[in-house]
């Protein structure tokens, strides 16, 4: 039988509906997509797609499962790699990991099997269906303490209490999740989702101690004394970058990070919220990674009239999800490419100190760019065309150039070692400059990707049981 | 969740609770600060330590009535229980090598200020403090103020109480009379602060000021408490919850950080409107 060369499409809400509600955008599959888009897959020797996957999922055998309708089984291969199957079938950019692998691709010039398409039918399926509840296995008696309660903690929580570690999370929010609760809006990520993967987790025993900050509430070294004898370091993304350009204290100006914890977290989307956003009026994002898109979309959703995405490169070189930029242009997200802001401006009313608009933003001035040589990064560098600037109109501006390190740990826990850029010190198996003490996720690497996070939290609790386990 | 322990009326619109909250409790040194929710809902909002008692592992902290969520926080009795509670955050208040201190508070700002008092006082230096109010019904902490200080000023707006005017008054006496000070602390209101950073810059004695900016997480995430400083020239952003909440006085941008102050001021006129409204028909019904 011919293999259909082409991926089944995910059934996804209309643009134009979409853009106005904060309800998931693709529907996934039903029951006979996924039937046929399992038997797309051949099933190959090589199994290229698994090592492409940063946790290393049996691919071809859990798409086997599906096409014996055994949709159990499926979830069952996928959580022996992975403890957030829900998750990583939504977020994992597929397209230059496992799918970018598949021979069907590589080999026959086809469309990919559509492995993440794939992964989140079984975990949703097995959400949805099954009654199984994990059984926490019997305890091997050693303790460990994971800090923050994001992919790279939760995975790295999960992957040792399936083998008897008795786990601690300490969050420092009132929610766990991280980042898939306050950065990843619920329209690409329903937040009830990523609950349910934290309640599995507890049924694992794992234990999630929320309003903990470590480095304040508690030290490391305080964590040791209390009996842990190995801690996992997951603290994420720090404080956000600013362009450092006049006018970003201008009310109106927020960071994607504080936009996006106020309306996922705070859940200032929701009707007569308690904590405030600007909503409404035109906006501007600034950036072209995931986030931006995100907050783009976002600020769409709370009723923006025009939203508009200002990035310095062209739209070759912008680096969030091919995904994601396609969902926003079909929603009527304005790119502006090759340009960058030079200024940020306000409204001051020279007559009336008082009056209430006084400081608000009005507007950016941007200029445009053209891309020269490539530069450190391989990217061609954009440089300033002179003369060239502009003004765009807005009532909000959203930042979204990354994030540095938080800084709290590594200054309440000596010895232990930053990199020039804040980022926590590991060798290859995730273990830092102090003993027993390991990392990963963007506490390390600076912003990254949810899957990479979840894979440097398996790689530190595969060498946290070989140290302290064995 | 974090039992109430014990619950004080200070004055017509200001309230001290002790919260159940062991780890802060072990941990929390004046100048810094918490971050609570009063229920599933809420929003976070950050409050100064006002104390802590290790041994029973609470915090004292005192608010103000001033918007939508201490309005609902008014209404938590002792033996209620809040939502969440957690800290201690930001960095303590600077207190090394320094021998003779002016406190200066003004209103709220009075809660922040009084354990900061007290905390020279017990590391054995001269403490000098002037307290600020609209008027005699919203003087507080006067008792505590008075044992942690070698000399206590009393100032109110309305002269219904203590001398008439506002807390700079005493300061510049102070200062001109050749008074020394290794430092001055002020707490309170922005533009108390700015005119108190004002009248000490001739005399150029060093003013620390307590920033109290819209937050969020309160770790270093969200970026939404940034200040912006001004130092040799060039315009450095920091940001309160990590890098403060204490600052040098003469770098800080009042009128930039008295601006973004307001910027949901005309949403928590609503919202506050909206949680009196709900709270009198509850009372009603």
């Amino acid at each position: 039988m011919a293999v259909n060369p082409v991926k089944h499409e995910m059934p996804a809400q209309k643009p134009e509906v979409r853009a106005r509600n904060f309800r998931e955008v693709a529907l996934g599959y039903p029951m006979e997509i996924a039937l046929e888009e399992a038997r797309r897959c051949l099933n190959c020797k090589n199994r290229p797609c698994v090592s492409g996957c940063p946790v290393n999922i049996n691919i071809p055998d859990f798409i086997s499962r599906i096409k014996e309708e055994d949709f159990e089984g499926a979830y069952r291969i996928i959580t022996q790699s992975s403890s957030l199957p829900a998750v990583c079938g939504r977020v994992c950019p597929q397209e230059t990991q496992c799918e970018s692998q598949c021979t069907l691709h590589v080999r026959a010039k086809m469309d990919p099997v559509g492995i993440g398409r794939l992964e989140r039918f079984v975990a949703d399926w097995h959400n949805a269906n099954s009654q199984e509840k994990p059984t926490p296995p019997a305890s091997n008696g050693h303790r460990v303490a994971v800090v923050g309660a994001g992919p790279s903690g939760l995975t790295c929580a999960g992957d040792l209490a399936k083998k008897g570690y008795q786990v601690t999370i300490y969050e420092a929010l009132h929610t766990a999740g991280g980042v898939l609760i306050y950065g990843i809006p619920e329209f690409r990520l329903p937040k009830a989702i990523v609950a349910k993967e934290v309640e599995t987790l507890k049924e694992l025993g794992v234990q999630v101690e929320t309003n903990v900050i470590i480095g304040k509430t508690l030290t490391v070294d305080e964590l040791f004394e209390m009996g842990f004898e190995a801690v996992f370091i997951g603290s994420g993304a720090g404080l956000p970058n600013f362009m450092n350009i006049p006018g970003e204290a201008l009310k109106g100006v927020y960071s994607a990070n504080e936009f996006l914890t106020r309306s996922n977290l705070m859940k200032a989307y929701e009707e007569n919220p308690h904590t405030p956003i600007m909503k409404g009026g035109r906006v501007v994002v600034v950036g072209g990674g995931n986030v931006a898109m995100d907050a783009a979309r976002t600020a769409l959703r709370l009723g923006a009239e025009k939203v508009y995405i200002v990035y310095r490169r062209s739209m070759e070189e912008l680096p969030a999800r091919r995904e994601e930029v396609e969902h926003a242009e079909e929603e009527g997200i304005d790119f502006r490419l090759l340009c960058n802001p030079t200024e940020i401006l306000g409204y001051q009313n020279p007559e009336d100190p008082r009056d209430p608009k006084n400081g608000f933003v009005t507007g950016i001035r941007c200029i445009r760019m053209e891309l020269g040589e490539p530069d450190a990064s391989g990217r061609r560098r954009p440089v300033e065309v002179p003369g060239s600037e502009f003004t765009l109109e807005a009532d909000t501006v959203i930042i979204a150039i990354g994030t540095s390190p938080n800084p709290l740990i590594k200054n309440t826990t000596e010895g232990l070692e930053v990199n020039r850029r804040g980022g926590i010190i590991i060798n290859e198996e995730g273990l830092t400059s102090r003993e027993n003490v390991y990392a990963g996720g963007d506490a390390v690497t600076g912003a990254a990707t949810v899957i990479s996070a979840m894979g440097a939290g398996k790689v530190a609790a595969k060498a946290i049981h070989e140290a302290i386990g064995g | 969740m974090y039992r109430i322990a014990s619950r004080k009326v200070l004055n017509p619109s200001m309230i001290q609770l002790e919260v159940e909250a062991p780890l802060v409790a072990r941990k929390a040194k004046p100048g810094q600060f918490i971050i609570l929710r009063v229920n599933e809902e809420g929003e976070r909002i950050p409050l100064t330590v006002a104390g802590t008692d290790p041994a029973a592992g609470t915090v004292k902290i005192i608010f103000q009535v001033v918007g939508a969520t201490t309005e609902l926080l008014k209404y938590k009795m002792e033996g209620d229980f809040l939502q969440d509670f957690v800290g201690p955050l930001g960095l303590p208040t600077h207190t090394e090598g320094i021998r003779s201190v002016c406190v200066v508070g003004g209103g709220a700002g009075c809660a922040i200020a009084m354990p900061v008092a007290e905390e020279f006082h017990r590391l054995g230096a001269e403490v000098t403090s002037i307290i600020g109010f609209r008027n005699k019904d919203l003087l507080i902490l006067e008792d505590e103020f008075r044992s942690f200080s070698d000399e206590l000023v009393v100032m109110t707006d309305d002269g219904s109480y203590g001398r008439h005017g506002n807390v700079t008054v005493p300061l510049k006496e102070m200062l001109e009379a050749g008074k020394h000070f290794d430092m001055i602390i002020t707490i309170g209101p922005l533009i108390m602060m700015k005119f108190v950073v004002a009248a000490a810059k001739p005399f150029g004695v060093p003013v620390t000021v307590s920033m109290n900016p819209i937050m969020i997480d309160g770790t270093g995430m969200c970026g939404g408490c940034r200040i912006t400083l001004v130092r040799d020239g060039q315009r450095v952003t920091k940001f309160a919850c990590v890098d403060g909440p204490d600052f040098n006085g003469y770098e800080i941008d009042f009128d930039e950080a008295m601006s973004r102050g307001r910027m949901y001021a005309e949403y928590e006129r609503h919202a506050y409107e909206e949680a009196c409204n709900l709270m009198q028909k509850n009372i009603a019904g």
